[in-house]
């Protein structure tokens, strides 16, 4: 701690110019040598918005938080600068530090939902800080916050004020997240994820937002994230982190054009396009945690391009192109990397079609209130059906009622021409084996206390498939389809990452010998990496054991990789449906224009 | 750090329902609750009846060892408490005696039940009252202190303390301060309370000191406990990090951002423990012969004294169903969600 002698608000003056840079920065554990993230160089400029990419576990947020002088309670920062002007946020009192917060440096949350006081109007929220710093008047801060709130397109009467954050949608509380932070005109911005969780449109919207006012007001953003689509989108600058370093910084074009870390292309080579189909590739492995990183480049373990050295040398970041650095010894060695590799043939709309799932005319209700109206479509054996819409749009809605996890819905829906019961408890044995369901969230839809030798095997032995001895073998038969070896046929799944347990419960549903797999967003949970080798794994399945599958999701480059026909949903009802081809290239109908315009591309 | 200027606050923050619409979703709520709450009262007292009166002959149980001889006294008494009646008839009327005021005449002493109650009554409240004035806000700060150095020392200390007198029964620790205040180690306070028939027993401030520590130190650990959990899980939410990197000083984001949140948990267990309080003081209150409802309740049940027994039950029952109430109605008025959802 520098003892400070010059008062704080005589020396802001001079500040207001320049951006924030961070150097040479170290987080480690508290209490342990150990890295969270290290060797941290970032620069910041005004106006400019710097997108910061890495998977879970890269050590991204950490590297955002740090900005602002705020380690998480576990972490400590042990090395390095953060150069705001001519202060370095680290070495100050943390008085001043408190004092930058916000004013200067502005931070907005990755769940808005729960980053609000659930007891605190957002009105009052939103003046809170200039309130407590006695900044203008309470006239002035209120008309601010209005100000505020109609820049980010919200509306701005008492009745909104007064209003709390349970009482707004997604979106909203969003961009009042976004109208806070920018109330005090803060220099520095750093938004963590601000847009996961919020539907397409809504997402463009907010972006756009983010984009136009920080551009006008001249703030240095760090956009902090895991999409590379929404970062194509929106960032000036891109860093990519792996494994708490940064493995390469560049130009958005540079990035997403030249890539030329090895892990750079990986992840792109596992993002799918809007405008073609692309066979996925996930990274074998998986992203180390803080502790368990290895020595030499950290990427080495999963790294298609590793020799020997690498497991031994710590690669420095190194000029590729003016202003583009990889951390990488190979970097000159291992060739250009071009977007279209991997791309495929889209599925053939021309195809035979031999329907098993018919579903007509489907009116779904909770209680009295009608969410799906009508809704009529079909799949074919070893075909492989999208159903894409918001959030609200019915398309969960309308996979439950197939799988039978709803009931009450009016219609037909007939499996190979005699029709399904509502809820399972109305069907037969061998229609409840033979359709199986797979559910968005694989931390919740494990036992953690069961061994995933006995949650694969309880399938087997409900519908007599196998038992004992045989049914172990199995077991670890099913666990090897989903590129789990037999190592984890012991373990507990509080054990295994968020991408093995979706596998885990992947190996379940095929336990039961299925033809229809329901999937449920199966890969919204997991890092695009991770949803790569998933994919992957699905279009295996469907290919080898002729398995149909439903597949629920709002991202519709996913749908151009996997299934052959989408629906397109809003509001409960069918808008525009046919081959994914015919609706992607060609779309009739002004909504799914509309999606497509705003899905995140990097193609 | 040690104060709760956060509750007032908290309060105002309160908004009477805006429309028409929401008061009547209001009044409909509180019609519900109200109804519950008589259901309950209602429930109790077929039981207490039933407890007390029901089984076994009471006026064999009164007289003990004199029943074969004073067949005076038991046709006395079977007439007293309508013994020639069914046990159906007996219920309503002594129901219909409780609804308008008059629980009936004590055995023992032949004066009405009401009469005599009254004064302990409001000597009890008054004793539960104190404590809860006290024990609110050394609980909450004690929460926060602890939770302001969590995991620390300090923490540490705290909670093994706490958890220790948690642990000690409620007259244990009584029986401590009277050895320490009053008898053995010290003589500063008086041990038990000597109050007059007729005279309450704050007209001597001295002799309320104890009582009243006691149920606080007994109270409390509980209360605190509770309130530094839920603030620890409140400050490890996002909303808490959030205001703590919009730039809020500490303190604040303790009283308006923690606190606030925590704050529900809170009044449920007070009321718990204030309702055991009103039926819990027995001890403490024989302990200081205290002259509250505990005292008289364990008296009457010595004496076998029915028509008392039941209408202190009844009493008992009834603050705890009110206090319940008011601590339902408190929480729903300070958790927005709840408080929107019953509006809209
Ligand atoms: S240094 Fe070696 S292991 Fe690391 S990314 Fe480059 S080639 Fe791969």
């Amino acid at each position: 701690m520098s003892a400070t002698t010059s008062d704080a608000s005589g020396s802001r003056r001079s500040t207001t110019a320049g951006g924030i840079a961070v150097q040479d920065l170290r987080v480690s554990l508290t209490g342990r040598d150990v890295d969270v993230v290290d060797d941290i160089d970032l620069v910041l400029s005004p106006g400019e918005v710097v997108g910061l990419v890495g998977e879970s576990g890269s050590g991204k947020t950490t590297v955002g938080t740090s900005l602002l002088g705020y380690a998480r309670p576990g972490a400590l920062i042990e090395r390095g600068k953060v150069l705001y002007g001519d202060r370095d946020v680290l070495g100050l009192p943390w008085q001043q530090v408190r004092q930058l917060r916000g004013e200067e440096i502005a931070y907005v949350p990755q769940d808005p939902a729960s980053a609000l006081n659930p007891s605190i109007r957002i009105g009052k929220q939103i003046v809170e800080l200039m309130a407590l710093r006695g900044i203008g008047t309470a006239e002035s801060r209120l008309e601010g916050a209005r100000a505020g709130l109609a820049e980010v397109g919200l509306p701005n009467d008492d009745d909104f004020l007064r209003r709390y954050a349970h009482q707004l949608s997604g979106g909203q509380v969003q961009r009042v997240a976004l109208a806070m932070a920018f109330l005090p005109r803060p220099k520095v911005l750093v938004l963590d994820e601000p847009t996961t969780g919020l539907d397409v449109t809504t997402q463009g919207m907010v972006l756009d937002t983010m984009g136009a006012l920080c551009r006008s007001h001249g703030v240095a953003a760090l956009y902090v994230t895991h999409d590379l689509a929404v970062v194509a989108t929106i960032a000036d600058r891109v860093a990519v982190m792996y494994a708490g370093q940064v493995v390469e910084l560049g130009d958005r074009d540079q990035i997403f054009r030249r890539p030329s870390h090895p892990y750079t292309r990986a992840l792109l080579d596992s993002i799918p396009h809007l405008r073609q189909a692309r066979a996925l590739a996930g990274i074998p492995g998986r992203t180390p945690a803080p502790g368990a990183r290895p020595e030499g480049c950290r990427f080495h373990d999963r790294c298609p391009y590793a020799v020997e050295a690498c497991a031994t040398t710590l690669p420095q970041l190194v000029p590729v192109d003016p202003g583009h650095d990889a951390r990488c010894i190979r970097v000159g060695e291992i060739g250009t990397w071009d977007i279209s590799l991997g791309t495929v043939p889209d599925a053939d709309p021309g195809r035979q079609r031999d329907v098993i799932l018919r579903i007509e005319d489907l009116d779904v209700y909770y209680g009295r209130k009608k969410v799906v109206h009508d809704v009529s479509f079909d799949l074919a054996n070893a075909e492989v059906v999208a159903l894409v819409g918001e959030s609200g749009s019915g398309k969960t809605t309308i996979s439950r009622c197939v799988g039978g996890l709803h009931r009450e819905w009016q219609g037909t829906i007939d499996f190979e021409g005699s029709p399904l019961g509502k809820g399972s408890r109305r069907r037969s044995v061998s229609d409840r084996k033979r359709i199986q369901y797979i559910f968005q969230n694989p931390y919740l839809s494990l036992n953690p206390r069961l061994t995933i030798e006995q949650i694969v095997k309880r399938p087997m032995e409900l519908f007599g498939i196998a038992s004992g001895r045989q049914a172990t073998d199995k077991v670890v038969e099913l666990l090897e389809q989903v590129a789990l070896g037999p190592a984890v046929l012991r373990l507990q799944a509080s054990r295994l990452s968020g991408g093995e347990r979706q596998r885990v419960a992947i190996a379940r549903a095929l336990a039961a010998e299925p033809d229809v797999l329901v999937c449920d967003e199966v890969t919204s949970a997991l890092d695009v990496s991770v949803q790569g080798s998933i994919v992957a794994l699905l279009e295996e399945l469907r290919k080898s054991r002729g398995i149909s599958m439903l597949f629920v999701t709002h991202n519709l480059a996913l749908v151009r990789s996997i299934a052959a026909r989408v629906q397109i949903l809003n509001g409960g009802r069918v808008v525009e449906s046919g081959s994914v081809v015919e609706v992607m290239d060609s779309p009739k109908e002004e909504y799914t224009r509309r999606l497509l315009a705003n899905s995140p591309r990097i193609d | 750090m040690v104060d709760v200027a956060a509750l007032p606050d908290a309060l105002e923050e309160v908004a009477p329902p805006a429309s028409r619409h929401g008061a009547a979703a209001w009044g409909s709520w509180l019609l519900r609750r109200l109804g519950l709450a008589v259901l309950t009262l209602w429930l109790v007292s077929v039981l207490v009846f039933v407890a007390t009166t029901a089984l076994g002959d009471p006026v064999r149980a009164i007289l003990g060892k004199d029943y074969g001889s004073d067949k005076a006294r038991v046709a006395e008494l079977e007439a007293q408490l309508h013994l020639d009646q069914s046990p159906v008839t007996r219920y309503l009327h002594w129901l219909g005696g409780l609804l308008t005021g008059d629980p009936g005449s004590s055995i023992a002493s032949q004066r009405p039940v009401s009469e005599l109650v009254g004064a302990n009554v409001v000597n009890t409240l008054v004793l539960v009252l104190l404590a809860a004035i006290v024990m609110i806000p050394v609980a909450f700060g004690i929460a926060m202190i602890s939770a302001n150095f969590r995991r620390r020392r300090p923490d540490t200390v705290i909670q093994t303390v706490m958890l220790a007198m948690a642990a000690l029964p409620e007259f244990v620790i009584g029986i401590l301060l009277v050895a320490v205040f009053s008898t053995t180690v010290l003589h500063v306070l008086p041990a038990v309370t000597l109050s007059a028939p007729g005279v309450h027993p704050w007209n001597d401030p001295k002799t309320m000191i104890m009582p009243v520590a006691t149920l606080v130190l007994a109270v409390a650990p509980y209360v605190s406990r509770i309130v530094r959990a839920t603030l620890l899980e409140v400050l490890d939410s996002d909303y808490v990090e959030l205001a703590r990197l919009k730039g809020i000083p500490e303190s604040v984001v303790m009283r308006k951002h923690a606190l606030l949140n925590a704050i529900v948990p809170g009044i449920q267990v007070i009321a718990l423990q204030l309702a055991w309080l009103a039926g819990g003081v027995v001890l403490v209150e024989k302990v200081f012969n205290y002259p509250g409802v505990g005292n008289q309740l364990v008296d009457s049940v010595n004496n076998h004294d029915v028509p008392m027994v039941q209408a202190l039950s009844m009493i008992i029952a009834g603050v705890y169903v009110v206090v319940n109430l008011v601590a339902d109605l408190l929480s729903i008025l300070l958790t927005p969600r709840a408080r929107t959802a019953i509006s809209s």
